[in-house]
């Protein structure tokens, strides 16, 4: 049977992970490769990881970052920020990345999506939104691009149907109300996303036990969860996380010795 | 040495990567001479079937694949397992390689059984060389599945169908999933086909 996945996510400035709330006040956590080491030693079944300023700084994404990692783990990883093109994207993959996320560059370019399935396989390809409840889109929610500073006016729903449409092998629904929060995934339009998309979902945003991600995968119909800030504390770990989930009757890898 | 066959269908970087964790050295190439030089061959492939034929057949590399793929320890990866078989249904109906008996067929729309397949997913497994058992865990990411053959050495389940998960016939071993991406589970299966005795050491 398939396994739901729990995916720790790495959000990099500068060389080293940081965790803001809703994508402000960032604080230093530690060096990403050694991290990554970390989690994948102790039961994460893939890794995300952002460059959250290179979009923004309007950069190319740290590549030595992607080749560093690629080397020390091996379980499958996603890279985000600051993908530009199709040859940004190579470069990732080539780099040793399983997928690429592209955000304000699919809404800029929504065709993007079509020409990076079309070149490196659907699978490769991750929509990741982020969308924030607005009452101006039919759904609820509005997709919103470069870490939350501009409206697209976008509905996230219709959205990540054309996505999906375009190519997309898996979309990342990370709300920005419940990012860094730890109350919970924004589980309503994680479920609607999932219910309406025939490939996989992924919830993101606000993980602050692991009831959440049981939630996130029981009510919000996710097929893998991303958890931050409560893993790179300490509050909690995978291993804890998993077996709330497996207790709930949720499968999940539980052996990676 | 091992060559990684290149046919420009996909990251090779994490197979070859996967090696080097291994301290086995291995060479990605095109180059045919260098696919028969080698002692071990690796066949990856991620995409779609139609293009990765095309390009076997541009890059003159049908030949040779098929011909090593009898003759050396041959470990095919996702789409290079696919392409092993006879018939997708992939892209309107793709002929493979036909070195295995056997189509490759898209999984059926079943509620809440996304496509493509992605993550992990665990085996049952009989393979009379261990490479695989049962209960071992990898990862998975593909749309279109192997049916299940007299060659299939491990089964998956998933919408509702069992797919081979591995196959073996002989010295060629291929499997649907990514045993470089499948951790420490995935760097045994590595392991165990880097330690096969090579057919030119054997009596």
């Amino acid at each position: 049977m398939l396994k739901k996945r729990v995916i720790p996510c790495l959000d990099v400035r500068q060389g080293r992970v940081t965790k803001g709330v809703r994508f402000k006040n960032n604080i230093d956590l530690g060096d990403p490769v050694e991290m990554a080491v970390c989690y994948s030693d102790n039961g994460a079944d893939e890794l995300v990881f952002y460059d959250i300023t290179a979009s923004a700084e309007r950069r190319p994404i740290d590549i030595g970052m992607v080749a560093a990692v690629a080397r020390a783990i091996r379980i499958p990883f996603a890279v985000g920020g600051g993908i530009a093109s199709l040859e940004d994207m190579e470069r990732v993959i080539l780099a040793g990345a399983e997928k690429i996320s592209v955000n304000s560059l699919a809404v800029r370019n929504p065709q993007i999506i079509a020409e990076g399935a079309a070149a490196f396989g659907r699978q490769c390809v991750v929509l990741g939104m982020d969308p924030v409840k607005s009452a101006r889109c039919p759904s609820g929610y509005e997709v919103t691009t470069r870490g939350f500073r501009e409206f697209t006016g976008m509905d996230a729903v219709e959205w990540a149907k054309r996505a999906a449409g375009l190519g997309v092998g898996e979309i990342v629904v990370n709300s920005v109300d419940a990012d860094g929060t730890r109350t919970g995934f924004e589980l309503e339009i994680t479920r609607k996303i999932a219910d309406a998309v025939g490939v996989p979902v992924v919830a993101s945003g606000g993980a602050g036990c692991p009831e959440h991600l049981r939630d996130a995968f029981l009510e919000g119909r996710a097929d893998a969860a991303i958890v931050a800030g409560i893993l790179h504390t300490g509050d909690y770990t995978i291993p804890q996380i998993k077996s709330v989930l497996d207790a709930a009757g949720i499968p999940v890898r539980l052996r990676w010795d | 040495m091992i060559a990684i066959v290149d046919y420009k269908a996909g990251n090779l970087t994490s197979v070859k990567l996967a090696f080097e964790a291994l301290d086995c050295p291995a060479l990605i190439t095109s180059s045919s001479d260098a696919i028969r030089a080698a002692e071990r061959v690796v066949f990856p492939g991620v995409g779609a079937a139609k293009s990765a034929m095309e390009n076997l057949r541009s890059m003159g590399l049908t030949e040779v694949v098929r011909e090593v793929a009898e003759t050396k320890p041959f470990l095919g990866i996702c789409l290079g397992m696919q392409i092993l078989f006879e018939h997708s249904e992939e892209d309107g109906g793709v002929d493979l390689l036909g070195v295995l008996r056997g189509k490759v067929i898209r999984f059926p729309d079943v509620p809440g059984c996304k496509v493509p397949e992605i993550g992990w997913n665990e085996i049952a497994a009989n393979d009379p060389r261990g490479f695989v058992r049962t209960h071992d865990e990898y990862y998975f990411v593909h749309s279109y599945y192997a049916e299940v053959t007299p060659c299939t050495v491990a089964t998956a389940g998933y919408a509702g169908v069992d797919f081979s998960a591995a196959v073996r016939r002989g010295d060629l071993f291929a499997c649907q999933f990514h045993p470089e991406k499948s951790g420490k589970t995935g760097l045994r299966l590595l392991r165990s086909f880097i330690n096969e005795p090579s057919s030119e050491g054997r009596p």
